[in-house]
């Protein structure tokens, strides 16, 4: 589904990703790890397309086709989507209507009819269920004035309604505590199909105690320095980066 | 992203000001300069009553004694008035019978301007007074409006036909020496639309005028007047756009409303006169216009909705006296600056009677290098008991090397009143479109629909076509401002 193939970028001129390989296949659960520097940041922005960060060589191939020459919206609307770390707030644009918006540009991109209003507030409703989400999430404006947790569930929302085919989660698990992890985690595994494919990126391992990886790759210095099943994870945790780090 | 670019420049194209064109006709137009004999003049070409010369001689006098207020947060060189020319008008013969008797040029401008004005083509529910330069040329509807009794003409017309309903409120609200540019508006002015609502009475269908301006070294200088008698309502909508000049057009207008008792007049401004250039800051045209709109009659009430897009610089302020008991003033206003534009725009909301309401919606959006001021005042007599006001100014700052003031201004001489301001600032950014079209939102329905949320309030009080045409409007404008 994936393919990144010795990929470089950075921005502003600093090379950050120094040349990383990956393939990720559909129905399959990848973590990225890493301390903090690794790159681990400027791989999520160079897949969602973010302005700021810039490719200087490699390929990444989406289904075959060249992601790097796709902008933001093109990558989503062919299925990519981007768990931000700290999502935008907003403020003035209720939160359903948002996501009615960004529905309806998936289907309109896919040649089908805007969905009716109404039928689309079901649809919400339904998801929202699924995800034991509160009623508010529909009343409230994008993200604004929202708590930490509350955006990262809000991102996962989003995720439902888009039912995208990768979807890219940046340091979800930042900022959340117990309780909110857990909701955000299982809303998570609700979306999981044998078709989709999912990349974790986060600092820790905690996270993965909830989302089971297939894979686990351990970035430092932008490459991946090891690549394990998700004992590799616990290993990390017990022993810290460093073990792998200056192994290699 | 090199796509990025391209796109961002691809927008830069279609955003060049669309009604920058100018039409070719022969006009006759005054030489220019200002003094008694041009007043003179100007009355005699439109034969006028005697009051009304009176009237604009009185005003010119004043206007000489008076100084360019410097008080607004706009900067510009001093205009010389005596390089402007004070008349002019399409050559038509001298008395139109009928719309085919319209210099077609004309016609067509404004049929490329959306507003058709011919009989097959004319729009259905809207009622048209089209002014060109200095004249009315088309009024759209007119015989279906007087079957109810509403009579909608040029007020060069009412001049002529209702002298007496002109003489007695003309200047009743704006009087001849209120500001330096009213003054010279009442010396000079020469078209504008006259509307007068009998009592009880429902406008069957909006009301409008739409004003362009098309000889480059012409100043506009109209004049609305309009009346709503007792338990009627109007709705009333004015459009504008000018040539794309190097120089700077004067354009002075006086509205002036009054409404009777349990009256409603809803007035709506979309105005997108040329704003100069985008880069540079040259041309555009200077709209200093006064609007202002008594509620004499008890329970009666004063709605102004404005969207301002355009003006190199805008110097306005919808007002609202509210006289009767029971009268509610209202003021709803979006104002966009881009480029080197700079707007200085509020309303005052003046409570003389008892249980009077106003509430002020004010919504500042600057962009590029552009400066944006509300100035607004609040002022309750002292027997205006029980008056209460509720002011709410927000500022978007797109980028930041524009700037966004607030000037808010509270008096009261009762104690009884409850006023409230409310003030809050926000960005629209890079980071938020980002957003938008990571999840597959373009980045025009990005732009509208944060703008939209941002202008949501005053949106809706905007007549629905209006509404669409006025967002789609701020996010053409808007698009390369962005990032």
């Amino acid at each position: 589904m994936l393919e990144i193939k010795d990929l470089h970028a950075g921005f502003d001129g600093n090379e950050i990703v120094k040349g990383i390989s990956l393939t990720i296949n559909k129905g399959e659960i990848h973590a990225v790890m890493g301390p903090n520097g690794s790159g681990k940041s400027t791989l999520a922005k160079i897949l969602s397309g973010h302005p700021s960060y810039e490719a200087t060589s490699g390929e990444i191939l989406f289904e075959g086709k060249n992601l790097l020459e796709m902008e933001a919206e093109k990558r989503s609307l062919a299925g990519i989507f981007m768990g931000f770390q700290y999502p935008v707030e907003v403020p003035g644009v209720n939160n359903a209507e948002f996501l009615r918006m960004a529905h309806n540009a998936r289907r309109v991109s896919a040649g089908e009819e805007e969905i009716d209003p109404l039928d689309f507030d079901d649809l919400l409703s339904e998801k929202m269920k699924t995800l034991g989400m509160e009623k508010k999430y529909k009343e409230r404006n994008l993200n604004d004035g929202f708590s930490g947790g509350e955006k990262k569930k809000n991102e996962i929302l989003q995720m439902a309604i888009l039912e995208p085919k990768l979807s890219i989660l940046d340091e979800t698990d930042s900022g959340l505590d117990i309780d909110a992890l857990r909701v955000v985690a299982e809303g998570v595994n609700k979306l999981r199909t044998e078709n989709n494919a999912l990349i974790l990126i986060t600092h820790y391992q905690r996270l993965l105690d909830y989302i089971k990886p297939d894979f686990v790759h351990v970035l430092s210095n932008g490459k991946i320095v090891k690549s394990g099943d998700k004992a590799l994870a616990l290993e990390l945790e017990s022993q810290g980066y460093d073990w792998v780090t200056t192994a290699n | 992203m090199s796509n990025e670019q391209d796109s961002v420049s691809d927008i830069l194209e279609d955003n060049t000001y669309k009604y920058g064109f100018t039409t070719d006709v022969e006009s006759e137009t005054f030489a220019k300069g200002l003094n008694e004999d041009v007043i003179r003049a100007i009355s005699k070409k439109k034969e006028e009553p005697q009051f009304m010369l009176d009237f604009r001689l009185k005003a010119f006098a004043k206007w000489k004694t008076m100084k360019e207020p410097e008080w607004p947060n706009v900067h510009y060189p001093k205009i010389d008035f005596q390089n402007i020319s004070y008349y002019s008008a399409p050559k038509q013969k001298k008395k139109l019978q009928s719309l085919d008797e319209v210099d077609p040029e004309v016609m067509r401008t404004f049929e490329k301007l959306g507003i058709p004005l011919d009989e097959q083509k004319k729009l259905a529910n809207v009622a048209v007074d089209a002014v060109f330069d200095s004249v009315s040329v088309a009024t759209t509807h007119k015989k279906k409006l007087m079957e109810v009794g509403i009579i909608f003409c040029p007020i060069s017309e009412a001049l002529k036909e209702y002298p007496e309903l002109v003489e007695e409120y003309l200047g009743t609200v704006v009087p001849v020496g209120d500001n330096y540019y009213a003054a010279l508006n009442s010396a000079v002015f020469t078209d504008g639309s006259f509307v007068y609502i009998p009592p009880d009475t429902i406008s069957p269908m909006e009301i409008s005028t739409y004003f362009r301006i098309n000889t480059e070294e012409t100043g506009q200088f109209e004049r609305t007047l309009i009346i709503c008698a007792e338990n009627s309502y109007v709705s009333y909508l004015e459009g504008c756009t000018a040539p794309q000049f190097d120089t700077n057009q004067l354009h002075a207008a006086v509205v002036e409303l009054v409404t009777m008792e349990n009256a409603e007049i809803k007035y709506s401004t979309v105005q997108n006169w040329y704003a100069g250039d985008k880069e540079t800051g040259k041309g555009g045209i200077y709209n200093f216009v006064t609007k202002r709109g008594k509620c004499q009659g008890d329970n009666s009430k004063i709605s102004w909705t404005q969207v301002e897009t355009g003006s190199a610089i805008t110097w306005k302020y919808p007002s609202c006296i509210l006289q009767g008991d029971n009268t509610t003033g209202e003021f709803y206003s979006v104002a966009l600056t881009n480029g080197h534009m700079q707007a200085d725009t509020g309303t005052k909301m003046i409570h003389l009677g008892k249980n009077t309401r106003s509430s002020i919606i004010s919504k500042g959006i600057s962009a590029d290098y552009s400066s944006n001021s509300y100035r607004g005042q609040v002022k309750v007599g002292k027997n205006a008991s029980n008056a209460r006001n509720y002011s709410q100014c927000d500022s978007m700052l797109v980028g930041d090397k524009c700037s966004a003031h607030t000037f808010p201004y509270i008096e009261t001489a009762n104690s009884s009143v409850q006023v409230e301001h409310e003030a809050a600032t926000s960005k629209i950014s890079e980071e938020q479109l980002f957003y938008f079209e990571s999840r597959g939102i373009s980045r025009e329905n990005a732009i509208e629909a944060v703008i939209s949320g941002f202008c949501k309030e005053v949106f809706k009080q905007l007549p629905m076509e209006f509404a669409v045409e006025a967002q789609k409007l701020l996010t053409l404008k808007l698009e390369d401002s962005v990032g």
